[in-house]
């Protein structure tokens, strides 16, 4: 497991408990006492830490790279009953972009999401999570195809943003994601949209469209990276952190100002630090919303849908 | 429809020295620096004669230009940002904004109205590129929705000129959503079978690219403007080349199959006349019949 910089105590204690178990083990000498103390003091060190996250600590968490991508929890909350589906039909198939349909419970669905990929490799193959036009157009097709079949949709959000290459221009990246925007405002079925890691910008926004827009805990949202809002407004990339600050791009300010449905909990230290918890709370939490949104009439669905981002932005007079 | 009772309330007459000439009577084209005086490049709407050159402007210059005999009334013109995160960086927001106003006369970065295009009734949104680079946030979008809540409530076809650098870094995540706000208006705009005319005009990118300006019924531009979703700078460092000749002009983007057409200025008012004229109203035979 990767340490971040302020988990540089949680670090020390978890490999001083790792000592003493090894000991143990070898000698045959009773350490429980002393492990029993270490636990405990590794229960407080990480409450302390991960209860007081700024803004930016948050960040760095989102991008931990062994948090999971779109793809494990896919695996994990349809129980493998996943068919993947591929391409817009157009151009190609957009390898940052990932979906298929998946049995969550009793229920088909139409899952959509950005996927990162796990190694030096596998991260250039999924273009760092940064999908080209024909990604966002492969997620309409999809969510299309969900509202033929009258199927709930589930978008994943994980992405630094949509790809900004000179090709992406060409096939307009800026159409495909208005489209999708556009789009999924009308789609006549329920859409869940869940944060799960990086939420940036219109990347984010093009398949974030939904009647529930949920965050994970450790995840960020917001119309520019930390970097780039510091880049551009202090002309500097040393100011992320108040950045990240000012953004206020955390999932409880998100909450706070109206922006989001909710916030789902990770366990303590992040998604990474215990996957299948996380899973297992994402499943139950799509099942819930799932369930009651299907009772609701779907014009009903699409007032409330555009009620909801009506009411977006803060004017006076 | 009470459009006469209606237009006869807070009446709006631009004066046609709207276009500020601080630096005098000499107009110098910014592309081929020929000069000539500013009454005549005033009437030949901001476009250089010599190479074409369309000179940006703002909102009161589209209005005057398309609104018959200049004649219009602006929707909530007051409307100004509340500054919902407090945001500061080197300066505080409210502080640029303040000195935007100052500077501009104007209260953010689009204005919206509704009056004549050649005897029928429209309404216009256009932005304002002075205003904080035409940025987007909560006003934009909310006077941009509240525009279309007109068109929609008044069975009115939309236009809107865009004009902008992108979202509105201080507003973050609300200035974000202004997008879907726009664009879930122009889908329920679509459903009513109303038209929607999206001019692009240099340099429409970023957040407006990727949700209003792109989704017209009809997406057309002026020439030579400036549109894609990211800045040329970034694509040029995501690349590490030099960009072609014309990268993300309108031609470009006509090209690859983004624009209806280029339309030069002189040509708007009747271009886009011309499209409402087919597509507008829906039930134009029983309109034929009953008039
Ligand atoms: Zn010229």
């Amino acid at each position: 497991m990767d340490y971040l910089d302020f988990e540089k105590p949680i670090e020390e204690i978890e490999a001083q408990l790792k000592k003493s178990r090894d000991l143990e083990q070898e000698t045959e000498v009773d350490m429980s006492k002393s492990i029993r103390e270490l636990e405990k003091r590794l229960v407080s060190t990480k409450k302390d830490i991960y209860k007081n996250l700024s803004a930016w600590q948050r960040v760095q968490l989102s991008r931990h790279p062994q948090r999971p991508y779109s793809l494990a929890y896919l695996e994990a909350i349809t129980a493998g009953d996943f068919l993947e589906l591929h391409g817009d039909r157009h151009v190609k198939d957009d390898k940052a972009m990932i979906g298929g349909w998946g049995k969550l419970g009793d229920f088909p669905v139409m899952f959509v999401g950005q996927q990162k990929g796990v190694n030096t490799k596998m991260r250039q193959y999924r273009n760092f999570g940064m999908a080209n036009p024909e990604g966002y157009r492969k997620a309409l097709r999809l969510m299309k195809m969900a509202e033929k079949f009258q199927r709930p949709v589930v978008t994943l959000i994980d992405t630094p943003g949509a790809f900004p290459g000179l090709e992406a221009e060409e096939r307009g990246q800026g159409e495909a994601i208005a489209r999708n925007i556009y789009e999924m405002s009308k789609l006549r079925v329920p859409i869940i949209c869940l944060i799960i890691g990086e939420g940036a910008s219109g990347g984010a926004l093009g398949i974030g469209v939904g009647d529930r827009v949920l965050m994970l805990e450790n995840t960020w949202y917001s119309v520019i990276s930390p970097e780039s809002c510091s880049s551009i407004l202090w002309r500097s990339w040393d100011y992320k952190a108040q950045a990240a600050e000012a953004l206020k791009l955390t999932a409880e300010d998100m909450l706070k100002n109206k922006l989001i449905d909710d916030i789902i909990p990770e366990p303590l230290g992040g998604a990474h630090r215990n996957r299948e918890e996380m899973f297992e709370v994402v499943q139950k939490r799509l099942l819930k919303e799932i369930t009651a949104l299907r009772k609701t009439p779907v014009e009903k669905l699409l007032d409330k849908r555009l009620e909801k981002f009506e009411q977006m932005g803060v004017t006076k007079g | 429809m009470g459009w006469f009772t209606r237009r006869k309330e807070g009446i709006t007459t631009r004066t046609k020295d709207k276009k500020e000439t601080p630096e005098g009577l000499w107009y110098k084209c910014k592309r081929c620096k020929v000069i000539v005086s500013n009454e005549d490049h005033r009437k030949n709407l901001w476009v250089c004669k010599n190479c074409g050159h369309h000179e940006r402007i703002n909102a009161p210059e589209y209005f005057q230009l398309l609104f018959d005999e200049e004649q219009y009334t602006e929707l909530n013109a007051k409307m100004t940002s509340g500054d919902p995160l407090k945001f500061e960086d080197t300066k505080k927001y409210t502080d640029r904004y303040q000195a935007s106003v100052a500077k501009t006369g104007l209260n953010d970065a689009v204005s919206t109205a509704y009056g004549q295009l050649h005897g029928r009734e429209v309404v216009i949104g256009a932005m304002n590129f002075n205003f904080i680079g035409g940025s987007m946030g909560s006003v934009v979008g909310e006077k941009i929705s509240r525009a279309i809540d007109h068109a929609l409530r008044n069975e009115l076809p939309f236009i809107m000129i865009s004009k902008s650098g992108g979202a509105r870094m201080m507003e973050a995540a609300f200035s974000l959503m202004q997008m879907a706000k726009t664009s879930a208006k122009l889908a329920r705009l679509g459903e009513a079978g109303l038209p929607y005319v999206s001019v692009l005009t240099d340099p429409t990118t970023g957040g407006v690219t990727a949700s209003f300006a792109m989704l017209g019924d009809i997406n057309i531009a002026e020439p030579n403007a400036l549109i894609g979703f990211a800045g040329p700078r970034v694509v040029r460092e995501t690349i590490g080349k030099d960009l072609p000749d014309g990268f993300q002009r309108s031609e470009f983007l006509l090209e690859h199959g983004f624009l209806d057409f280029i339309v030069e200025r002189n040509c708007l008012k009747q271009r886009i006349d011309q499209f409402l004229g087919m597509t507008y109203p829906l039930e134009w035979d029983t309109e034929q019949t009953a008039s």
